[in-house]
């Protein structure tokens, strides 16, 4: 089931939390919103689910399948919540947590006792808590209790599923754990979902669609190879990873990055963003691409190297390699190198990070 | 070597001063109920207007905890989980009772209701009657115990706020499933507690009550009016102390109700 958000401005007082959105999230797609926090992603997704209002300008919709339901009522919206901090009801137990969508229904939609029990225990099963069913959401690790909220989602069988910040809450063993484990149940049910993160990384692995927000705006809407490769601003790019900022100028079709004592005619002048993975340290300044920097920290613990450098103008410069690629020169701290970007972006010069 | 010696005396001054002010009268009441023999005690029972007393207190408590109770659920239900306006009037005015004097508050009624007003006029000419008289007695109640369920959940519920009612809402329930199944269980001691308190107010209420009730024997006299008509008057003593046993009673099981409540609630959340 595809969801559809247009023109949706929401205010708080004279304080603007969303401007004009405009997004979709396709049929069985996962969708990232992500950005930093008090960019109106929550905010939003609170407004998709019908817990806040919007400011009805023309043209505002929200449309679950092409039809509109803002005059819907929220029982009847069948949209699964899952709250930042759960939001588990304290005195049920967790088979109580996980049936209450389903003790709440009244009239024809009502399933016998024993339907209920049986669907319950199948996404027990499903979120791998069997035997815990009778334990309360005190008794439960962190992981454990976002497992409970998504079964007690799941439970209603939602049109699609919306997740508020899922694994802000918890440790980052656990959360790798249930980032995966998210993504293969999300394979296997094809439920259209859509979550809220301010971690990249998280966004990149989880999502197929991303949409970067910043300052209640869309910043960029794509797959996560578009957004990153192909950020649309320095916003983007910038909240998409480490990212370095050259100045410099571009001279039939070479770059040259600014240093001290070469003063570049200011109209020429450009800011050149690099990704860490995307530099290249040499002793030499063959070619005299290169931007004079000293070493200030070799970091070899982990699947790459990290490298930590000064410019000249004493700005600090990120750079990440792999193994073998360190091995050839062996910089130590303190070593003067050359660093040359072997792939740069350059944006209008309109914004600023 | 003083900061062992400090507490221990901070803590025998405490003892002495609870001793001296708390216990001592509460022991004096019942020494003196029992100083002529238990048959004197029990004797003091065999008392029509002494009967009359205990169940015009129920039944003033009676009516007055339940109205309490529900408009106190109600009103910390709209107050925590909305925004509306006035907000801020309603919760100063939840107070008020609190602020003002029981007498004050007594005689509010019989200004409103008494003979000289229009009110009045209109009541007498409908033959109803509320000062000196049941009804009136009710309504001080009312007003004097008013803040008591009130004030107990609106920081129980403030501090619980309000997502697992926007959760339930989520799961499909209507108003009565969420504050049933949701609400009403995270409250419920702290509501028990609201109650009880709330209930020995009530119960033991004599300033508002003095006011409107025109200490008329066997008619409108509660149980505190009935103990100070016969301690000022003829049958002074054992008497009087008698029935104040049945109000110290009431303080030392509300005491002990609300002990387990606090000791269920800290069990609960270990």
């Amino acid at each position: 089931m595809s969801v559809e958000v247009r023109n949706i401005t929401k205010k708080f007082g004279s304080f603007v939390a969303l401007e004009n959105i405009n997004l979709t999230a396709p049929d069985g797609d996962l969708v990232a919103l992500l950005g930093p926090s008090g960019s109106g992603k929550t905010t939003l997704l609170r407004i998709i689910a019908g817990l806040e209002s919007f400011e009805s300008v023309s043209g505002a919709d929200i449309l679950f399948r092409g039809v509109s339901v803002v005059g819907d009522r929220l029982s009847e919206r069948r949209v699964g919540f899952v709250f930042q901090h759960y939001a588990l009801f304290r005195r049920h137990t967790v088979y109580g947590n996980i049936a209450f969508g389903l003790k709440v229904r009244r009239g024809k939609e009502r399933l016998s006792s024993r339907a209920i029990r049986e669907r319950v225990m199948k996404l027990i099963h499903l979120v791998q808590l069997d035997g815990l069913e009778l334990r309360y959401p005190d008794q439960l690790s962190g992981g454990q209790r976002q497992r409970v909220a998504l079964a007690r989602a799941l439970a209603i069988e939602p049109q699609f599923l919306l997740l508020d910040e899922p694994f802000g809450a918890l440790d980052s063993r656990v959360r790798q754990n249930l980032r995966r484990w998210l993504r293969r149940m999300h394979d296997e049910i094809k439920l259209t979902s859509i979550f809220v993160t301010h971690d990249q990384e998280e966004a990149l692995e989880l999502a197929d669609r991303i949409v970067v927000m910043n300052k209640g705006r869309v910043e960029q809407e794509g797959t996560p190879t578009e957004v990153f490769h192909n950020p649309k601003n320095e916003f983007v790019m910038d909240f998409l990873g480490n990212v370095n900022l050259f100045h410099g100028r571009i001279e039939s079709g070479r770059v040259f990055l600014e240093q001290s004592g070469i003063i570049a005619n200011v109209d020429d002048r450009k800011r050149f963003f690099v990704r860490p993975h995307e530099i290249e340290l040499v002793p030499d300044n063959i070619d005299n691409a290169g931007l004079p920097a000293k070493i200030k920290r070799v970091q070899l613990a982990g699947a790459i190297v990290k490298v930590e450098l000064t410019s000249i103008e004493n700005n600090e410069i990120f750079v990440e390699m792999s193994h073998e690629k360190y091995a050839v020169h062996k910089f130590q701290n303190g070593d003067s190198v050359f660093v040359v970007p072997k792939n740069s972006i350059v944006f209008p010069e309109d914004y600023s990070i | 070597m003083t900061s062992k010696i400090a507490p221990v005396i901070l803590i025998l001054l405490t003892f002495f001063y609870l001793g001296l002010f708390l216990v001592l009268p509460l022991a004096a009441i019942f020494v003196e109920a029992f100083r002529k023999g238990f048959a004197v005690y029990l004797n003091s029972f065999n008392d029509e207007y002494a009967w009359s007393a205990i169940r015009l207190t129920l039944l003033t408590a009676g009516i007055a905890v339940p109205l309490n109770v529900i408009f106190g659920v109600v009103a910390a239900w709209c107050i925590t989980k909305f925004e509306f306006w006035g907000k801020n009037i309603l919760i100063t005015l939840i107070d008020l009772p609190f602020a003002v004097s029981p007498v004050i508050a007594g005689l509010v009624f019989v200004l409103i209701f008494g003979r000289q007003t229009f009110f009045g006029e209109w009541l007498l000419a409908h033959n109803i009657k509320i000062i000196f008289a049941t009804p009136g007695l009710v309504l001080a109640t009312i007003f004097v115990t008013f803040p008591f369920v009130v004030r107990e959940l609106i920081p129980l519920m403030q501090e619980q706020g309000v997502l697992e009612e926007e959760a339930a809402v989520m799961l499909g329930a209507g108003g009565w499933d969420i504050f049933w199944r949701v609400t009403f269980p995270n409250i419920k001691w702290g509501l028990l507690y609201g109650v009880i308190l709330c209930n020995a107010r009530a119960m033991g209420e004599f300033g508002a009550v003095s006011v409107v009730s025109g200490h008329i024997r066997g008619e409108t006299n509660t149980i505190p009016l009935y103990i100070q008509t016969v301690y000022d008057g003829y049958a002074a003593g054992a008497s009087a102390f008698a029935m104040a046993t049945l109000l110290a009673a009431l303080a030392l099981i509300t005491l002990i109700i609300k002990s387990i409540i606090e000791w269920k609630e800290k069990r609960r959340e270990r």
